[in-house]
């Protein structure tokens, strides 16, 4: 459940930005005329309310974020509000920070490797759901599970399965004579451990939305294929691949935001343990803030900075592909 | 001309219903407890009971006597610390909270709570190493609703088939020895909470202060003695290996598939083991060379947190009071299981009605405060490095030796902060 809204709100930094680029036509138009009036402050009237909910929802808790991360908030500073500027000496610790290094390469493996996974599985069976059979809609229907639980109930379900003497993984890894495995405690595992659970978690975004894609490659263009002679593999590789690209972007690109501040799944199975060993950004913020009895909330802001810098990064790669997709 | 006429009327409606919106929001903002309200806030950290039960009627009861309605919200333990300091901050706190015991030094040192000396509560009657955890600074900022403590449960079923005597676990050597028995009985030996949270470190004090080691220095020899021994019993199979993952809760649930030897519990599960399907018992936890190891005191603090309207105070030091009285103690004690009273009266009056409480009276007795040794606020940030070291020496990701070196380095680190 807690999937869905998170990727409605991954999409909208997007959409403010489009509002964003648009804001300054207005004063052209201005120029351009002479008299302005009443039009115009009507104009302004109808912006307002999404200036001020932006203002409110967007631009505020950016800075707050910021201002968090450039002062030393102890509890008592936050309580008293009169925590002392640092400058950036928060991010010297984050980026000094042991758990650092490790962070970075688990929130690497965990996007690139969910992501892969995810976007792979969904769109075979986006193709697969595309030939008309029967039981089509239940069983597409069935996929969509995952995304329907609440997550504290699929997270739980997976840490209890993945239990180490008494998961029903295990169990059943025993009938066929292997050794039981260590999934959320070893910490050479864990990580895969907490991929494999979003990975399932993730496949019904990407088979909703490529399945939605699917639809709009007209049929004609198969026919077309199949009278060349064209064969399945050909026809997926020349006709579905390349006229899926622009989806295909845009769902890749949701996953990668979407996943690079998956808290709840990680902290929920592992809260990160053990160590740092399955810690990634995210995880790492939310500890930092709230997961010990002692709240560091500066730090924690710093980790959630580097975060949104990164996230605004591959934002910026997408917006640059896009382009030239378009040109 | 009807269409500007439209338009600016619209317009106007929007900013007004922004102006409305933003109204709301401030109001919204605003202090739970408005002046001259009889409707009092009381958080705590048990949503196990809900609105029907005993627990909550009785907190309904005490706002009877002080003649206010009580509105109760219950919140998970690390929330309701979270919590409690975000509403610090808003000023929007309750009127009484029930505070686990290690965050009240924290919470008071943001000057978020009023000590008891000025609200006039006499905490003269409650046994020292139970208030201690509240004591900041020569100033109580809390009183324990009652406390409780760990002990070790033993399966005399499980004992029995193994011919282990729970008698003869006095110190590490014998109790290691008899899970071996266990083991080689088919069974599984011990089980507890090593998770990666204030549960850990809990669990985990009784063997680190039972081998003489101090929370000041975390990579004493008896520090590392106490992480040895619990990481070799998971490591030798005595202990499961999902020890890592278990909090309080879930190594209750395994000790109750009736599987296991002994676990380390407390008070709390004093009804849930009379009612197992198996037969159980406890024992002291053992120190390293023998005797009762110092088991921390766990339970909640009530705390009174600071209000614009100081004219609230009187009514909650009569709750407070409802609670903490020798009688009030008694009467969570019964409603509750949780907890043995806090002041020796009340722990009489209770042996008197539940003789067969008197090993976890002895044993809070016995207990020694989390935050105690001049710990204070710096002890959250010590526990937080403990559990880590847990964490990292029982999956294997290190060994104990350098897991607590780097929990010592980690710790006096953030202290120096």
């Amino acid at each position: 459940m807690t999937t869905l809204p998170a990727r409605v709100g991954a999409a909208r930094p997007d959409a403010g930005g489009a509002v964003g680029t648009s804001a300054p036509l207005p004063p052209k138009k201005r120029s351009r005329r002479t008299s302005f009036g009443t039009s115009q402050w009507v104009a302004l009237a109808f912006v307002a309310p999404l200036i001020a909910y932006l203002i409110i929802f967007y631009a505020f808790p950016l800075y707050r974020n910021i201002e968090l991360s450039l002062h030393d908030y102890t509890p008592r500073a936050f309580v008293q509000g009169n925590a002392a500027f640092v400058g950036i000496e928060n991010y010297v610790a984050v980026f000094g920070s042991k758990t650092f290094a490790k962070a970075l390469t688990n929130t690497a493996l965990f996007t690139v490797v969910s992501i892969a996974f995810q976007f792979g599985i969904g769109l075979i069976l986006a193709v697969f759901f595309r030939n008309n059979f029967r039981l089509n809609g239940v069983l597409r229907g069935l996929f969509l599970v995952p995304w329907l639980l609440p997550l504290i109930v699929s997270a739980s379900t997976w840490s209890s399965m993945m239990n180490s003497d008494n998961g029903v993984i295990n169990s059943a890894l025993s009938v066929i004579g292997v050794a039981p495995v260590n999934w959320l405690t070893s910490p050479d595992l864990v990580l895969a451990s907490v991929i494999i659970a979003n990975i399932w978690l993730g496949i019904p975004f990407n088979l909703v939305v490529l399945y939605s894609g699917l639809q709009n490659i007209p049929e004609d263009l198969y026919e077309a294929a199949s009278l060349d002679g064209a064969n399945a593999w050909q026809k997926f590789w020349r006709i579905t691949f390349p006229l899926l690209r622009p989806v295909s972007l845009i769902t890749i690109l949701l996953g990668l935001i979407y996943t690079l501040k998956v808290v709840d799944i990680i902290w929920i199975m592992t809260a990160g343990g053990p160590g740092d060993s399955s810690t990634t950004f995210a995880t790492w913020s939310y500890r930092e803030a709230f997961g010990t009895g002692n709240p560091d909330f500066s730090p924690a802001a710093a980790v959630g900075n580097v975060l949104i810098l990164i996230a605004l990064i591959f934002g910026f790669i997408y917006l640059r592909i896009q382009n030239r997709t378009e040109k | 001309m009807t269409m500007k006429f439209v338009r600016s009327t619209m317009a106007v409606a929007g900013v007004a219903t922004l102006a409305l919106a933003m109204a709301g929001c401030s109001a919204a903002g605003g202090s739970s407890s408005s002046a001259g309200s009889t409707e009092y806030t009381v958080w705590d950290p048990y949503p196990q009971h809900d609105a029907s039960s005993d627990w909550a009627k009785r907190i309904d009861a005490c706002g009877v006597d002080a003649g206010v309605t009580i509105k109760r919200t219950a919140y998970d333990s690390q929330s309701l610390t979270n919590q409690s300091l975000l509403a610090a901050q808003e000023g929007t706190a309750a009127d009484v909270i029930l505070l686990d015991n290690p965050a009240v030094t924290t919470l008071a040192d943001t000057g978020a709570l009023n000590d008891m000396e000025s609200i006039g509560l006499d905490t003269s009657a409650i046994d020292p190493n139970l208030l201690g955890a509240g004591v900041l600074d020569g100033k109580t900022y809390g009183i324990p609703v009652g406390a409780n403590t760990l002990a070790l449960y033993y399966n005399k079923d499980v004992l029995d088939a193994a011919g282990v005597n729970p008698a003869t676990v006095t110190d590490w050597a014998s109790l290691t020895a008899a899970l071996q028995q266990v083991k080689t009985a088919g069974h599984k030996g011990i089980t507890f909470a090593g998770f990666a949270s204030e549960e850990g470190t809990f669990q985990f004090l009784p063997f680190f202060w039972g081998a003489g080691a101090n929370l000041n220095k975390l990579d004493s020899t008896q520090a590392i003695s106490a992480l040895t021994l619990w990481t070799d019993w998971v490591s030798q199979g005595l202990a499961p290996n999902s020890v890592i993952t278990n909090s309080q809760n879930t190594n209750w649930e395994e000790f109750l598939t009736g599987d296991f030897g002994f676990a380390v519990n407390g008070t709390w599960q004093v009804n849930s083991a009379a009612k197992a399907s198996f037969k159980t018992g406890y024992i002291t936890i053992p120190a390293e060379a023998g005797g009762a190891a110092p088991a921390p005191t766990g339970g909640e603090f009530m705390v009174i947190p600071t209000q614009k309207d100081t004219a609230r105070y009187d009514v909650s030091k009569k709750i407070v009071e409802c609670m903490s009285t020798t009688a009030g103690q008694v009467k969570t004690a019964d409603t509750f299981a949780y907890y043995i009273p806090a002041t020796t009266a009340g722990q009489a009056a209770l042996l008197v009605e539940h003789p067969e409480l008197s090993v976890w009276v002895d044993a809070v007795k016995a207990a020694k405060g989390r935050t105690s040794d001049n710990l204070g606020a710096n002890y959250p940030k010590i526990s937080e490095q403990v559990y880590t070291a847990i964490q990292n020496a029982l999956s294997g990701a290190m060994t104990p030796t350098e897991a607590l070196k780097e929990a010592q380095t980690a710790a006096a680190a953030a202290i120096a902060k």
